[in-house]
């Protein structure tokens, strides 16, 4: 099974806290790495491979400097790497984006095509624009795939932590949702094991892209600014020693009856 | 202004809350238009939520086939397509059925799409500003975006206050032959019901509950340690059951269980929306966590900005000193 994951490198937000310069992040002081929910979706798509066969094949949307997830993704187990990049391509919303991976797999062969559910910006988006332009079955926040013969039968996670089981035929495009799998760990060494091997980039007129779809000016969705909403609610921060705090916790829930 | 639509969803005749947001999203965009609700399923059910939409809706449109049992993005995607007319704002919440159907019905629809929307700013000509949030919560963005070739908007549960619907004596429209039959490309074949586990963590009155900043799997003893002195369980979130750390049983959370104790500790959580949405009945909320800025501070009633690791067990041995002299 030829399969396909699209990735992107995001601000690992989980280590870092996030500052304002003016209306937009401070960039500055921001480790970057792959999104969380794109790197199980590379594992998955290594498992799949690992089980029936085929190859893994992991594309970006970016610059240079998005080569180092490609990369990591490669040092997993990925096979081939693809940097989608082109001037016109910067600024794209997230149809922009979806055009621009629809075109590199029209121009190419895949069986399967994996997302993560969402990235940094919270749209989840891509995975579902990309299936509709594709004309391809789509199904979001997948946390099981099982390949039978044509078709997958795969789980989605629905409220509760119910699982929603379908079938769904092949090529399709899938979501993957965090914790579908135990993601493998990647060393120094197995990224520098991956650093000579070719990382093919394609632009716009490669990939046949009409450069009046994608970038800034096609986007019918901006983001104007970012700031720190006024916040109507907030936890008395306790300012007091550590004894002084375990005192007042002890206290408080004491007061509410927590405590027997 | 072009006509505006709310998708409501419904499940065995009940309609969900998520659907109060929408609407008063819907009237934000604008105050008095006539609103069309879109409603799918099936049989007596999808009749009797249609003809309750009308209290609030000037038009409901009804879709109804035996295929939306249970409800199938792929198919509703097709059939919305087929009869909302080009350029019309779509809303609907942003649940785990609209991450399904949304995107790609806004590719369909040749409509620019924003989802998760936090609020409704303003309408300014064929722009509408809203807010959404970035990075898990940490900061907000204002997004503008181009309605003049329509919009799908999924609007987060909860987010705006639901308002009194002006009396609408709406009408049901039957769309079920127009939308006509559908053959999906995906087929629902079973529903797996959640695992209750081992320990049963929406039956307690006191919740320590683990997030990423716990660090490794190793610390979670830490916790326990806590939960057992205050009589409580420990639960989780997302990052911890994801990583295995706790069976998915012990997740708090839209995707996992809705709690409702007296006390919630939050133990390095950020608080993300899908977290805090699991919790009800207004526990006391107490979080410690190290980054001040994470968000559970804004729902939390009282936090502590300090290293768990060093937190949790002085908490702990304070408690079960009491414990000592209470006996």
């Amino acid at each position: 099974m030829e399969i396909l994951v699209c990735v992107k490198r995001v601000p690992d937000t989980s280590e870092n806290e996030i500052e304002l310069t003016g209306n937009d992040v401070n960039r500055d002081d921001l480790v970057y790495s792959i999104n969380e929910w794109d790197n199980y979706a590379v594992e998955e798509a290594i498992q799949i491979v690992g089980r029936v066969g085929g190859n893994v094949t992991v594309v970006t949307v970016g610059t240079e400097e998005d080569e180092e997830v490609l990369r990591r993704e490669m040092a997993m187990g990925a096979k081939n790497g693809v940097l989608l990049t082109d001037e016109a391509f910067n600024g794209s919303d997230g149809k922009g984006i979806a055009s621009i991976l629809a075109a590199y797999i029209t121009t190419n062969k895949f069986d399967l095509i994996l997302t993560g559910v969402q990235a940094d910006d919270g749209a989840a988006q891509v995975g579902g624009m990309l299936a509709a332009l594709l004309d391809y079955p789509y199904a979001s926040l997948v946390n099981s795939i099982e390949v039978l013969d044509g078709k997958l039968r795969i789980g989605r996670e629905v409220e509760g932590g119910n699982k929603e089981v379908s079938e769904i035929d092949l090529p399709c495009v899938l979501s993957i949702q965090t914790g579908i799998n135990e993601p493998r760990y990647v060393g120094m060494r197995g990224i520098r094991q991956v650093a000579s091997i070719p990382i093919p980039t394609f632009g716009a007129d490669e990939l046949g892209v009409d450069p009046a779809i994608v970038g800034e000016a096609a986007a019918r969705v901006k983001r104007l600014d970012y700031f720190v909403p006024a916040v109507g609610r907030t936890a008395e921060i306790l300012h007091g020693s550590r004894e002084e705090n375990v005192e007042k916790v002890i206290e408080l829930v004491e007061a509410k009856g927590g405590l027997k | 202004m072009a006509r505006i639509f709310v998708i409501v969803p419904q499940i065995d005749g009940v309609i969900e809350d998520s659907a109060a947001t929408v609407f008063a999203a819907a009237r934000k965009i604008d105050a008095t238009a006539p609103l069309t609700a879109v409603v799918s399923g099936f049989g007596p059910a999808l009749d009797a939520v249609a003809t309750e939409l009308c209290s609030s809706y000037a038009e409901v449109w009804k879709v109804g086939s035996a295929s939306f049992l249970p409800p199938n993005a792929e198919i509703l995607r097709v059939a919305l397509a087929k009869i909302v007319p080009a350029g019309s704002i779509l809303l609907m919440p942003h649940d785990h059925f609209a991450i399904d159907l949304a995107p790609g019905l806004s590719i369909k629809l040749n409509s620019a799409f924003v989802s998760d929307v936090v609020d409704v700013e303003a309408v300014i000509g064929s722009q509408l500003k809203v807010v959404r949030q970035e990075f898990g919560g940490q900061v907000s963005t204002h997004v503008a975006s181009d309605m003049s070739s329509g919009i799908v908007i999924t609007v987060r549960p909860g987010a705006l206050k639901p308002i009194t619907a002006a009396p609408a004596n709406g009408v049901v429209i039957d769309k079920s032959a127009e939308v006509g039959t559908i053959t999906p490309k995906r087929r629902y074949l079973e529903t797996i019901v959640a695992d209750s586990g081992d320990v049963d963590i929406t039956k307690h009155s006191v919740l320590v509950s683990v997030g990423r900043g716990i660090g490794e799997q190793e610390n979670i003893s830490i916790a326990e340690e806590l939960a057992e002195a205050l009589g409580g369980a420990v639960s989780c979130s997302r990052p911890v059951a994801d990583a295995k750390w706790l069976d998915k049983s012990r997740q708090v959370g839209t995707s996992g269980k809705t709690v409702k104790p007296k006390v919630y500790i939050a133990c390095g959580i950020s608080g993300a929306f899908q977290h805090v949405a699991g919790l009800k009945g207004n526990p006391l909320i107490i979080a410690i966590n190290k980054n001040p800025k994470a968000p559970i501070f804004q729902v939390a009633d009282v936090g502590i900005v300090d290293d768990l690791l060093e937190f949790l067990p002085a908490l702990t041995e304070k408690v079960r000193e009491l414990h000592t002299i209470s006996k």
